[in-house]
């Protein structure tokens, strides 16, 4: 009988951990083929791992930023923000006055910074009014709008810049002088006129050394927690040590091949060792992921959480539900102004009537690979989405090309899977949130 | 006074309001700058039959509450791969048009139908989830269209693989129902078929909902609980909306593409549910209300003012395409508008 038991525990504990690798696999079902694909996308292409790896870093310190200003709006329960659409056009507005006034460099990146701030402020104070009135459909109200400001902007800087907001430059304005150029070089010939690589270019360092450095870091802090809890066992209290061995075990062995790996590549005569990371740029990414990760830890944070969670409830327990939804908009728009700035910035390129219409989209796509869902986005999932999808975006046409002999194949594929992620990831929400609903309703 | 002023106000809508008295200053504008009146008094009424079948689309959809149909473009692409069949048949003039219909119907019924499965899942949002599905479709099939087994050398490059992205109907059926019984007023030229084929769609739907299973479609969509109280199989209902709505989406690319005198392919379709989500809601639909008569105002009223503004806008400044951002402007505001009146969420 007792075996019969022990049988049937066994059975039991193994059921749960399959369910728990099932439950696992399929709540990072998107994140998990997009791995997938990216690994098959890497080996078709057949490009360089040294090209894949330098493209890979660029476009990390180029979108990590924008991808970054989504997370509050999620957070405040209006799902995903198409409308960072409009912070771009805060920055581009910045970007055009700026390189207007012939300021450049840091200098000029700065004064971005600083002009953007009142625009994005004023955009998102509005947009944030109009999500309050189209409660339940922000996400579409909210990619309509993009489209709508996109109208506004066009009509702002094709037709009234030169007629009634007056602007006279030669290489900025149409030979007409009505009207602000298709595309604005900001780095220019000899003398530089814009603002190309003025926070990129500050202080670039190897990024392998930096790995080695925060693999010690990261190292020494298991290791000193280790040795605690292992004091602790010997004087008898097993908790702690027990609960953590695990995840001790597996942090430890990965920042180990990460190290070793690195120190291979450094010390051998690999290109790879070539690839610098703009540690500037790297610098203020990070400030803003401890941003997004410390503000939920404040009274503001909080408010958002609980508004995120129930409206009703929050309204309840005496919380401004439609302030504080408008400033979680506010947060994310001068959020996505300042992005578009790291983003032009490592371009070069201003297309003032494009650059910033394909934000929205692309860094939505990225939040969603990484895992992120209309209710709950963390700064991992951006970090490692925006990963994904730029190396799918590295490798695509190439793949195409050499499967099916056709680049065109590849992009189209690419599109299709940005706006279907896309599409999917709001699909699944729904329906889940109407299981719960029922489910609700049964019990 | 005021106070009649402002339930009026309220019951039309600022932005229609705003919208009709902007057309009305544009054809005065048109007037003034002596443009030639005639030729647009025809474009206009082409424009309409032309977008026509697409803005009617957009009602059965939201009369069976699944919201303006912004996954359109479903529908367009089952109409294009319709309208290659006919070419690859080798058919000319009517019959080439016929087929084109007749071949393109069955396929949007069946995409339709897998549409309403996704849209029943996801009750609350088909908006978004609608567009998104639309977006992805349309680059699915661009894959599609370069590796479709297609011969007829009037569609594929002469060299490489797929389709050309514009394919000339010219000798085909181009203009085969607005030069039908087409007869001037004057000036004008009326392109009787390409209206009357418009209007007959809008007699057909219009009796669909005024038949069992219309009013059925309509309850369900006005009120659901209720719907599902009275024994009204309310998915069902959605199912068939959604399939109808496919089918007009087909349908309407066909006539569109007849008058334009092209077919479009790859992402030709991707934008195009916008201006007929916009058309209906200025015609004074709401996301759950609509009616023919909202059609034809709402067609008349949005494309009468994109055609006319064209010229007026051009010939006062000369440089650059003012009424593009203008109908930006215009057909996002008034979804936004509609989208303000929604009651969700809360």
């Amino acid at each position: 009988m007792a075996q019969i038991n022990r049988i049937h525990l066994s059975n039991n504990k193994d059921k749960t951990v399959l369910k728990k690798i099932k439950d696992i696999f399929m709540k990072n079902i998107v994140t998990i083929i997009f791995l997938v694909l990216c690994l098959i996308g890497i080996e078709l292409s057949g490009l360089p791992i040294f090209f894949v790896v330098s493209e890979l870093v660029t476009r990390l310190t180029r979108n990590s930023f924008l991808v970054l200003s989504l997370i509050i709006p999620v957070l405040a329960g209006m799902g995903l923000n198409f409308s960072i659409v409009i912070g771009a056009m805060a920055g581009q507005i910045a970007i055009i006055a700026v390189t207007h006034w012939g300021v450049t460099g840091i200098w000029g990146f700065l004064l971005c910074v600083v002009l953007s701030f009142p625009f994005a402020l004023f955009f998102g104070y509005l947009t944030g009014k109009l999500l309050n009135k189209t409660k339940g459909q922000e996400m579409i109200a909210s990619m309509i709008l993009g489209f709508f400001a996109n109208g506004l902007y066009q009509l702002t800087f094709l037709f009234l810049v030169g007629t009634v907001i007056p602007m006279k430059n030669d290489v900025l304005i149409l030979s007409h002088g009505v009207g602000v150029r298709n595309t604005i070089d900001l780095s220019g010939g000899l003398e530089s006129t814009g603002i190309k690589y003025a926070l990129d270019e500050i202080w670039k360092f190897p990024i392998f050394y930096i790995i080695i450095i925060l693999c010690g870091l990261v190292l020494l802090y298991f290791g000193i927690k280790l040795a605690v809890d292992i004091i602790k066992y010997r004087r008898g209290n097993k908790k702690p040590f027990m609960n953590n061995c695990v995840k001790y075990i597996f942090n430890i062995t990965v920042c180990l091949i990460l190290l070793v790996v690195s120190i291979l590549i450094m010390t051998g005569d690999s290109s790879l060792s070539m690839i610098n990371l703009p540690m500037i740029t790297a610098f203020v990414i990070v400030i803003l992921c401890l941003f997004n990760t410390l503000i939920v830890k404040t009274k503001l944070g909080q408010d958002f959480r609980t508004v995120g969670q129930d409206k009703h409830i929050a309204k309840v327990s005496g919380i401004n539900v439609d302030k504080v939804r408008v400033l979680a908009i506010i947060i994310s728009t001068v959020l996505a102004a300042w992005g578009q700035l790291i983003f032009l910035q490592n371009i070069g390129t201003l297309n003032t009537y494009g650059s910033h219409e394909q934000i929205g989209m692309f860094s939505i796509a990225a939040l969603l690979i990484g895992g992120a869902s209309v209710s709950k986005a963390t700064v991992g999932q951006a970090i490692l989405g925006t990963v994904l999808f730029h190396t799918l975006f590295i490798v695509s046409p190439l793949a195409g090309r050499n499967l099916f002999g056709d680049a065109q194949i590849g992009e189209f594929f690419r599109a299709f899977v940005v706006y279907g992620v896309i599409g999917i990831s709001l699909g699944l929400h729904a329906w889940r949130k109407r299981v719960e609903l029922k489910n609700k309703l049964r019990t | 006074m005021a106070e009649t002023i402002r339930k009026i106000t309220n019951s039309i809508g600022l932005p229609r309001i705003i919208i009709t008295l902007f057309f009305i200053l544009t054809c005065v504008m048109a007037v003034l700058l002596e443009l030639p009146i005639d030729m647009l008094t025809h474009q206009v009424l082409v424009r309409i039959g032309m977008n026509g079948v697409f803005v009617l689309a957009m009602v059965p959809a939201i009369l069976s509450g699944t919201g303006p149909n912004f996954g359109l473009s479903l529908g367009i692409i089952c109409g294009l791969i319709g309208g290659l069949m006919s070419i690859e048949l080798n058919l000319y003039d009517g019959w080439g048009f016929a087929a084109a219909i007749v071949i393109a119907i069955p396929i949007a019924v069946i995409v339709g139908w897998v549409y309403a499965q996704l849209l029943n899942r996801v009750k609350g949002s088909e908006m978004m989830i609608a567009t998104y599905t639309g977006f992805s479709i349309v680059f699915l099939m661009s894959i599609g269209w370069l590796i479709m087994p297609f011969k007829s050398p009037e569609m594929v490059w002469p060299i490489g693989k797929g389709l050309r992205v514009t394919i000339s109907l010219g000798e085909r059926f181009a203009d085969i129902l607005n030069e039908l019984w087409e007869f001037p007023i004057g000036k004008v030229k009326i392109p009787t078929g390409l209206l009357l084929f418009f209007f007959v769609c809008c007699i057909l739907v219009w009796l669909f909902l005024r038949s069992k299973t219309g009013l059925a479609l309509k309850a369900s969509g006005a009120n659901p609980k209720f719907s599902l109280a009275c024994g009204i199989n309310v998915d069902k209902n959605r199912i068939t909306g959604t399939i109808l709505s496919t089918v007009l989406g087909a349908v309407g690319i066909i006539v569109y593409a007849q008058s334009y005198g092209f077919f479009q392919l790859y992402q030709a379709p991707l934008m195009m549910a916008f201006p007929a989500v916009a058309a209906v809601l200025i015609g004074g639909a709401s996301a759950q209300k609509a009616k023919i008569s909202n059609v034809i105002l709402g067609v008349f009223l949005f494309q009468g003012l994109l055609t006319v503004s064209l010229p007026v806008a051009s010939s006062i400044i000369k440089e650059g395409n003012i009424s593009e951002s203008l109908r930006m402007i215009v057909q996002n505001g008034i979804i936004l508008y509609a989208l303000t009146k929604v009651n969700g969420g809360e």
